[in-house]
């Protein structure tokens, strides 16, 4: 049948929909989805907040539209269909000699998926955004699809890449590949005592792929400790993996209660000799490294999970450091905490990327969590940054204007192309950015 | 050695699980079917997947006249000649009850027409002295019920005819598979009350490989699809027949 009545969640669970969802297994059937009842493109549903829901309202699942459409060796441009994984091209092309340039936290992520949230990757700092290697876009609007490129039609490409779906269903894209040496990383990893020097390093780092992971429970002289993890793709053989673990039900709430997360931490933080280490790594256990932890949320149980991730300018450092002194002294962390150093890379109107810092932290649904959250989502403000939105599910709709400066354009963009507003989804309803003019 | 893999009914998701997977293991893949832009799209994934070759064939199982030019073409290949039959049809018992004359196609779909291809395409597997068909009935075609038993039915009928080209190709070294399906996470299923355990057709392709290398008969898949058959066989017909299951 072409529609199932399903409830969905986003990744972080918090947030859900009931509502019609057509999995298209071919081009044919998408058109006659859209044609019976239009909706807004999802895939995995790997956003965390309402990015990926439609509540009440139709949308159209794409993970069945996943082939690899052609490719060619020279230039080293892929094109796929949009529902296919991110991981899958690694997959199969790693061993080849080629990677998506950039590549999110999760392999789960689909093209169509990368484009309209613009993803990054531990490269950014150097590569720049998800979208600035995409050349070809194939869109459907209303049943009739048209190819767009950066040059064809520069308004309207700024306007599909970050931009939620709003311009209509990406039905299948083209990539430029990056040469890798092989399908294995190296990667070193350092022990760093506190926030300064955790910018420093990551200022100075020469890496390819760079992370840092923070232990957002230390305070005072150690705020900000963590592990810094410098990556390069290179070539040889590692054992093979173990088989893919899940997560078989709902932890109860104390399995992320203060004391555990603070043992956890300390003991993930000294695995790591303070002299270091360097090791070799598959891939994809480098780039989704809880990729093979399936259902990895239900950690969090039942009620679920929010990720904060904000991105702060260059210039307001301090800010990065208020937001993580104001986190650790809530005590409402969990042992998932990343830093990133930004570049300025960015392809859409609407893309998260800016250059600065990049701060995201995993917290367990709950009254005290969305307070701790709305007061980090001010402090952004304040600083000038802004919150991702494919991690969102909290942001009130007073902050996107200054956030997302170019929010108008978009805005009368999507509403020229769009005008039923049949592509909106919980997440632009929230913010309300269609009527942003 | 080259295995050769035609499959019947490419466009469906099971089939295009199977014709990846064997992708991956450096087959050559003739995709069978009638929407021949989206199996164009299908034979590319294949080959950037690791088939030495891939191709798009026009095939419909209500037509015999198309089944000569597949085997000419397929026999132009050096290598083993294997065949998966993922085709059938299953409109909604209440449809065929209103017009009774949609049974024939069912009976094409699901039963003689592939039959007939694999007719055609047996003498060439007999020629090279090996081969496997793995045929894709289904549990419907275990006991007739209520629901479905016009498709049942053809798929009871295709399930002997299997059982007879195994006892036939085993003479000249080939193998038959036949594989009865339970629910499968398909365009066929999706949105349909009353489903339970629907297994990935990743999962369905997984245990087709297996039973191929492991020379299987008959299989179930998922596995405990033979469990709740066997139940559902067991139960004597003054009983069934008065049941809805």
């Amino acid at each position: 049948m072409l529609w199932n009545s399903l409830t969905y969640a986003g990744w972080g669970r918090v947030k859900t929909a009931s509502g019609p969802v057509a999995r298209p297994e071919r081009v044919s059937s998408l058109q006659a989805a859209l044609a019976d009842d239009p909706g807004p493109a999802i895939g995995h549903c790997r956003s965390y907040g309402d990015a990926c829901l439609n509540d009440g309202r139709p949308a159209v699942k794409m993970v069945r539209l996943d082939r690899m459409i052609g490719f060619d060796e020279t230039t080293g441009i892929l094109e796929a269909e949009a529902g296919l994984k991110v991981g899958e091209i690694a997959r199969v092309f790693a061993p080849r000699g080629w990677l998506p340039t950039v590549m999110p936290g999760t392999g789960f992520a689909t093209v169509g998926g990368c484009i309209a949230n613009d993803v990054h990757g531990k490269n950014h700092h150097g590569a720049g955004s998800f979208g600035q290697y995409v050349t070809e876009i194939t869109l459907m609007q209303g049943g009739k699809q048209t190819r767009i490129t950066p040059q064809s039609d520069p308004e309207l490409f700024r306007a599909t890449v970050g931009g939620m779906g709003q311009t209509g269903v990406i039905v299948a894209a083209k990539l430029q590949l990056l040469a890798c040496k092989g399908d294995v990383m190296v990667v070193t990893e350092r022990r760093i005592d506190n926030f300064d020097s955790f910018v420093a390093a990551l200022d100075g780092s020469k890496a390819t792929y760079t992370v840092g992971w923070i232990d957002a429970t230390a305070k005072g002289d150690q705020l900000g400790r963590g592990i810094l993890e410098e990556g390069e793709t290179d070539y040889g053989l590692v054992p093979a993996k173990k088989s893919s673990k899940s997560v078989p039900f709902n932890a109860p709430r104390f399995a992320l209660s203060k004391p555990v997360v603070k043992a956890f931490n300390n003991a993930y933080y000294r695995r790591v000799s303070e002299a270091g280490r360097t090791s070799v790594k598959p891939i994809q256990d480098y780039f989704f490294p809880l990729d093979r932890i399936h259902d990895w949320n239900r950690l969090y149980g039942k009620a679920g999970f929010i990720q904060f991730q904000c991105v702060v300018p260059m210039g307001k450092l301090s800010a990065v450091k208020r937001l993580l002194e104001k986190i650790a002294h809530s005590g409402q962390a969990s042992p998932l905490a990343v830093l990133k150093r930004m570049g300025p890379g960015r392809a859409g109107m609407m893309s998260f990327p800016m250059e600065g810092y990049t701060l995201a932290v995993d917290f367990r649904a709950g009254k005290k969590a969305f307070k701790l959250i709305n007061e980090l989502e001010n402090m952004t403000a304040e600083a000038g940054g802004r919150v991702y939105f494919a991690k969102d599910a909290t942001l009130g709709a007073q902050h996107v204007p200054a956030m997302y400066p170019e929010l108008s354009t978009f805005a009368a963009v999507i509403n020229k192309i769009d005008p039923d507003g049949v592509y909106e989804t919980d997440l632009t309803r929230r913010l309300k950015i269609r009527s942003a003019l | 050695m080259t295995e050769n893999w035609i499959i019947l009914g490419a466009t469906s998701s099971m089939a295009k699980a199977f014709g990846r997977a064997v992708s991956v293991e450096g087959a050559r893949v003739f995709l069978a079917g009638r929407d021949m832009a989206d199996l164009e799209t299908s034979a590319e994934d294949c080959r950037l997947r690791g088939a030495v070759g891939a191709e798009a064939v026009t095939f419909d199982a209500r037509d015999i006249s198309g089944f000569g030019a597949i085997v000419e073409r397929v026999t132009q290949e050096d290598g083993m000649i294997n065949v998966a039959v993922f085709v059938g049809s299953m409109p909604p018992q209440a449809e065929i009850d209103a017009d009774p004359s949609l049974i024939a196609g069912v009976v094409s779909d699901s039963y003689t027409g592939p039959a007939a291809f694999l007719q055609t395409i047996a003498p060439a597997m007999e020629a090279r002295g090996g081969g496997t068909v793995i045929g894709v009935g289904s549990v419907a075609g275990d006991r007739g019920r209520i629901g479905n038993y016009v498709y049942g039915s053809a798929k009871a009928g295709f399930h002997t005819y299997l059982s007879g080209l195994r006892n036939r190709l085993t003479r000249s070294g080939g193998h038959v598979v036949t594989v009865k399906p339970g629910f499968v996470d398909s365009a066929m299923t999706w949105g349909i009350e009353g489903m339970f355990l629907v297994a990935p057709p990743e999962n369905v392709a997984r245990d087709l490989l297996a039973a191929v290398e492991k020379k299987k008969n008959t299989i179930y898949t998922p596995f405990f699809w033979r469990i709740i058959m066997g139940i559902i066989k067991a139960i004597p017909e003054r009983m069934f027949k008065k049941m809805s299951v």
